[in-house]
């Protein structure tokens, strides 16, 4: 059949029930992407006939003669759209990966549309559409500057908007083998045999990898700069299946279909094991054993009661503390598992180079390290081994893990051919980790006067069948939760417990969003208990510059100091623009804030190293390792280097995440990419600047910085609402929202407006929406339509405000703001239903279907 | 999603041609279709081809094909005396699916998935529809019928929904219309309509139960990721007393 696509004639035969997104991919045209392949999200939009669509339910057997428009149709680099060029000027996207159906669907609105109405089928889960809105309504937020400190464009926001800048699989590789893997359907098995020759046996078949073509090393999916850091409980492929999903087989074919297709013909006996899901009973006598088989080596706490790691630390008496209080308050709170829904799966493509040396191309917030345990699990020489990333689209913590690449390389390895393994959307919520699930009671006591004599959180999370994150994310949690209040008398109990559900992980926040939800949430009953002012409350007993940065260990030793202060700021920004607004007829309404700390970088190491070359051409090479991915560290980064070197950002080159470059830098986690990879690249241009000062000449001139990650900083945000309750429906509206942060010297402002308008409504998801649900260990929200992430019309306008510090340790007096803003949203939201109501909300996500349960009790 | 067992797509243009073997499923617009993986499925039946007028007025009422679309339908310029048109828009505005989807999908596509949140299948519902069903012999069947449970619904192999009829009675009635879901624009929770007849209010309940109803005093209530049973039974209740003073 024929038709075209963005103008030009394309001959193609479509396989009987093949969409239009899949038949576009294989003919090269990368400006649609695919978010969900279920009609959901609205990343692969095109214009079929003057109609826009979502091609991945488009039927590809009705394409003949019709004209199909891609973004990349719409207009170049060159010559833009106009709602592409507004998308740049606005800054109306950040990882990018929704924006080409984003500005296709855009180019069929009509002035005066229903935004909330027309976009409730284009999802974007970084920006919280603000900005988008900004866009179509032409709104410029972007300058011309490339100064630190001025609201600059993306490098690469004319690509992003016209689908040219290319994603992980946005390249054509011919001869590509594909990837699929037969999960387990069993919560806890163990296979007895296995089987492979029938599915062998189908044509378009090269290989079928099980547990006998594994290399017999346990590992971590988790990365960390100290591999140590994290538990080794996880094979390749392992013959014990601990959740339902878990590989158990991998077929590699010449296309996926074939691929899937000999899955069903894979032979398995599965002796069943006796599985738990609450992690309760895990760790109670008698409960199964999920890694009950692991020693030492692997770094468990306790397997024999499925524990994880464990934290039971006291500094002073609580006991005396609770005594002595005038007022006390004790509850329990629940969060959910929550997604990422990165709108980019996880996906990888593997070869060999010409020299026989390993390459990955992957969808990864973490190239180095990556490369670094793939060469430990397959005992590869790491500089034979090259692992990089394109632009990333989304990551949220869901990329610190290596999820596809192990099994990329065991098919490369064993096929010499290229690989690909692309995660689906039902992969995501299936077997990609989550945010872990948790438990918290909070005690506190205080004087009637309102100085803490007491604080005791007891936590329990749901780590999953595999460790990965489960230690890092309980330490972290009840660290900045508790260290920012000033009081004699802490105790923390904290256990991160194996069960046979889904793996959780690193997720936004780092565990500490979980905490935090529980303390200020019994903060404010504190501040109702004693009839004072919940800013006034937080006052009296947040941290200043002179107290000690301490959780339980008086005498804890540590590299966090007040690099700047903001706090105080940030609570009075919040209180003085919180306004009471009356809300509709019949409803009532409420005000509720939090507060949050965050350290401005990683514990235990965190390194960038960075090169900035003058090239042939005039340009300013800068090798950075970290990765981009919607973060915007790439834009910082190029100030920095133009403000270092005097010369306009556009002279900057940026070449960035590949080991390749031989930059190493542990990755784009925990915030780190301004503060560390920044202060690098700042470190290496002004010493480039100084040397071509020096030499009164350019060429040839090169610099390195580097930076270690410590001492660290700290960075404060509080976030205020005003909502109206629906008592007999349990609706939520908001009326106001409002959120403060210290983030130091503001690179770019736009940006951060943007990293925290996204991280609220990423917060306002998991405080309102989401929910993950699994069922004897089986996901039941397995579609993005049965999980709902905010749409359009889900997220109100914040208020978004900054204090006014300049930090010691940052580059330029930044701080890092990524993970940060979305910590206390859900507290401060549920402090203000409890307000409006009258009674807690104490589990997430507060529905409407709770509320009203909540409100009729 | 590529649909990667079907290994056949006819595209018929007269009744005669329109023959489904074992594995096969009549295709509409394709959106819900194409949106999961469909296993056991191997062959399609594009009905799209054969040409059926989308919407025709008679003296009773109004016929709608099958293959309609939902943009189809909602562009059509009802008389005004149809007081109940306004129903029409508010089914379509309670789809979870955009404006982009409404292009390509159909009214008879939406009733034949049989979800509880059936948009169309609240619509038709609401109005009193019936369906006509292809098949030896051919049959009439209620829409409130027609939906059995949760994605079954009354098809034999090899039947295909023909049309939808409103009766030009429910055309003119005055409706009411109440939709909650857990989010504003989020898949339905419960939808309620409401339509006068000589006989007093005719209720339409769907989304909160597995099949549709005409009262909310019914057993099947169900919990989903859209919302709890308990709720989805007060939302419907409140509703259905709303409904009554705002038609009374
Ligand atoms: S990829 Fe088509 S709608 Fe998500
Ligand atoms: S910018 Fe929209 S999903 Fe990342």
């Amino acid at each position: 059949m024929r038709f075209t696509v963005d103008g030009t004639p394309v001959e193609a035969t479509p396989r009987p029930g093949q969409v239009l997104r899949s038949l576009l991919r294989e003919n090269d045209h990368f400006a649609v992407k695919k978010g969900c392949d279920a009609g959901d999200c609205g990343a692969c939009s095109v214009i079929v006939d003057g109609e826009p669509v979502h091609s991945c339910i488009y039927p590809a057997h009705r394409l003949e003669g019709v004209a199909v428009t891609t973004a990349a149709g719409l207009g170049s680099v060159e010559h833009p759209h106009p709602v592409q060029q507004a998308f740049v000027d606005a800054a109306g996207f950040q990882c990018g990966f929704c924006t080409a159906g984003m500005v296709v669907t855009a180019s069929t609105l009509s002035p005066g549309d229903d935004l909330a109405v027309k976009l409730k089928g284009n999802l974007c889960r970084c920006t919280g559409y603000r900005s988008i809105e900004d866009a179509i309504c032409g709104v410029v937020n972007t300058s011309a500057s490339s100064e630190a400190g001025a609201s600059s464009k993306a490098p690469a926001g004319m690509r992003v908007v016209t689908g040219s800048e290319p994603y992980t699989l946005d390249l054509a590789t011919t001869s590509l083998l594909h990837l699929a893997v037969l999960g387990s359907p069993h919560s806890h098995a163990r296979i007895q045999s296995i089987s492979v020759e029938r599915a062998l046996g189908l044509e378009g078949v090269h290989a079928v990898l099980t547990h006998l073509d594994s290399p017999d090393v346990l590992f971590s999916t988790a990365r960390h700069e100290l591999r140590t850091d994290d538990p080794d409980d996880t094979r390749v492929l392992d013959p014990v299946l601990r959740f339902q999903g878990q590989r158990v087989a991998a077929v590699v074919a010449d296309s996926v279909a074939i691929a899937e297709l000999a899955l069903d013909l894979i032979d398995v006996e599965y002796e069943i094991l006796p599985a738990v899901f609450d992690p309760e009973q895990a760790r109670s006598a008698g409960a199964p054993l999920v890694h009950g088989d692991k020693g030492p080596e692997s770094r468990i706490d306790e397997p024999q009661r499925n524990v994880l790691a464990q934290l039971h630390g006291e500094m002073g008496s609580v006991a005396e503390g609770l005594a002595a209080a005038d007022a006390v308050v004790t509850g329990t709170w629940t969060t959910q598992r929550v997604s990422h829904v990165a709108l980019e799966t996880h996906a990888t493509r593997g070869w060999l180079d010409e020299h026989g040396g390993l390459v990955l191309r992957t969808s990864s917030q973490v190239p180095y390290l990556v490369r670094d345990e793939l060469a430990h699990i397959f005992s590869l020489d790491p500089a034979r081994m090259r692992v990089f990333t394109a632009r990333v689209g989304g990551g949220f913590g869901g990329k610190q893990e290596i999820l596809t690449e192990d099994l990329v390389t065991l098919a490369v390895l064993k096929t010499g051919r290229a690989v690909q393994y692309e995660f689906t959307r039902e992969d995501e919520f299936t077997i990609a980790p989550t945010r872990h699930p948790s438990r918290v009671t909070v005690t506190l006591g205080a004087t009637a006067d309102g100085v803490l004599t007491a604080m005791q959180v007891d936590e329990l999370l749901d780590t999953g069948a595999y460790g990965n994150h489960g230690i890092g994310v309980m330490f972290h949690g009840v660290g900045e939760s508790l260290s920012v209040y000033r009081c004699a008398n802490k105790r923390v109990d904290a256990e991160s417990v194996y069960t046979n559900n889904l793996p959780s992980g690193a997720f936004r926040g780092y565990g500490l969003g979980q905490v935090i939800f529980a303390v200020e949430s019994a903060m404010d009953d504190l501040a109702r208990e004693l009839g004072i002012d919940p800013f006034e409350l937080r006052r009296r007993n947040v941290i200043v510059p002179g107290d000690p940065i301490v959780v339980t260990e008086a005498d804890e030793e540590h590299d966090l100091l007040y690099g700047s202060y903001g706090l105080d700021q940030c609570l009075s920004l919040v209180q003085e623009a919180l306004v009471p607004t009356d809300g509709p007829v019949g409803w009532v309404t409420g005000q509720g804030m939090a507060l949050a700390m965050i350290a401005s970088m990683p514990p235990r190491g965190h390194f960038a190293e960075t090169v900035i070359t003058v090239a042939d051409d005039g340009y300013f090479d800068l090798r950075v390792g970290t990765a981009e991915f919607g973060n915007g560290t790439t834009t910082v980064h190029a100030q920095l280097a133009a403000t270092a070197l005097g010369v306009p950002a556009d002279r900057i080159r940026i070449l960035q995440s590949d080991t390749a470059t031989g930059t190493y830098d542990t990755g784009a986690f925990g915030s780190a990419g301004v503060v560390v990879a920044g202060k690098a690249v700042f470190a290496a241009a002004t010493a480039l600047a100084e040397k071509i000062a020096a030499s009164g000449s350019l060429v040839g001139l090169s610099a390195t910085g580097r930076h270690d990650g410590t001492p660290r900083s700290i960075a404060f945000n509080v976030h205020g609402f005003s909502v109206a309750v629906n008592p007999a429906t349990g609706e939520v509206r908001i009326l106001q929202s409002v959120q403060a942060a210290d983030a130091g010297t503001v690179m770019n402002p736009e940006q951060l407006r943007g990293q925290i308008e996204g991280g609220t409504a990423q917060a306002i998801g998991s405080a309102l929406y989401e929910q993950l649900t699994l069922d004897e260990g089986r996901v039941t929200t397995r579609a993005l339509r049965n999980y709902h992430v905010p749409q359009f019309a889900d997220v109100p306008r914040t208020t978004v405000l900054f204090a006014d510090t300049h930090d010691d340790l940052g580059p330029l007096g930044a701080k890092s703001m990524s993970e940060a803003p979305y910590n206390p949203v859900a507290p401060a939201l549920a402090n203000a239903i409890r307000d409006a109501l009258g009674v807690r909300p104490r589990d997430l996500p507060m529905s409407r279907d709770r509320l009203w349960r909540l409100a009729s009790s | 999603m590529d649909l990667i067992t079907v290994r056949e797509i006819r595209v018929p243009r007269t009744r005669d041609e329109l023959v489904f073997d074992e594995g096969f499923q009549p295709l509409g617009g394709g959106t819900w279709l194409y949106s999961e993986e469909q296993p056991g499925l191997t062959g399609l039946v594009d009905l799209m081809a054969m040409g059926w007028p989308p919407l025709t007025v008679t003296d009773e009422g109004l016929e709608i094909a099958a293959t309609c679309t939902l943009a189809q339908l909602l562009a059509f310029d009802a008389p005004p005396e149809w007081t109940a048109w306004p129903l029409v828009d508010q089914c379509v505005n309670s789809l979870l699916a955009s404006f982009k989807i409404w292009n390509l999908a159909t009214v008879g596509g939406n009733i034949c998935t049989s979800l509880p949140a059936g948009a169309m299948t609240a619509l038709l519902v609401g109005l009193d529809g019936t369906a006509q069903i292809w098949g030896s012999p051919d049959r009439t069947v209620p829409v409130i019928d027609f939906v059995t449970g949760d994605r079954t619904n009354v098809l034999e192999h090899g039947e295909v929904l023909r049309s939808l009829h409103i009766p030009l009675s429910s055309l003119t009635a005055r409706t009411g219309f109440r939709r909650i879901a857990l989010s504003p624009l989020g898949r339905t929770g419960t939808l309620v309509t409401a339509r006068t007849t000589p006989h007093g209010l005719a209720f339409g309940i769907t989304g909160g139960t597995v099949r549709p109803h005409t009262s909310t005093d019914n057993g099947d209530w169900f919990t989903d990721a859209h919302g709890a049973a308990d709720w989805r039974q007060a939302m419907s209740e409140l509703f259905v007393s709303e409904l009554t003073e705002e038609l009374a």
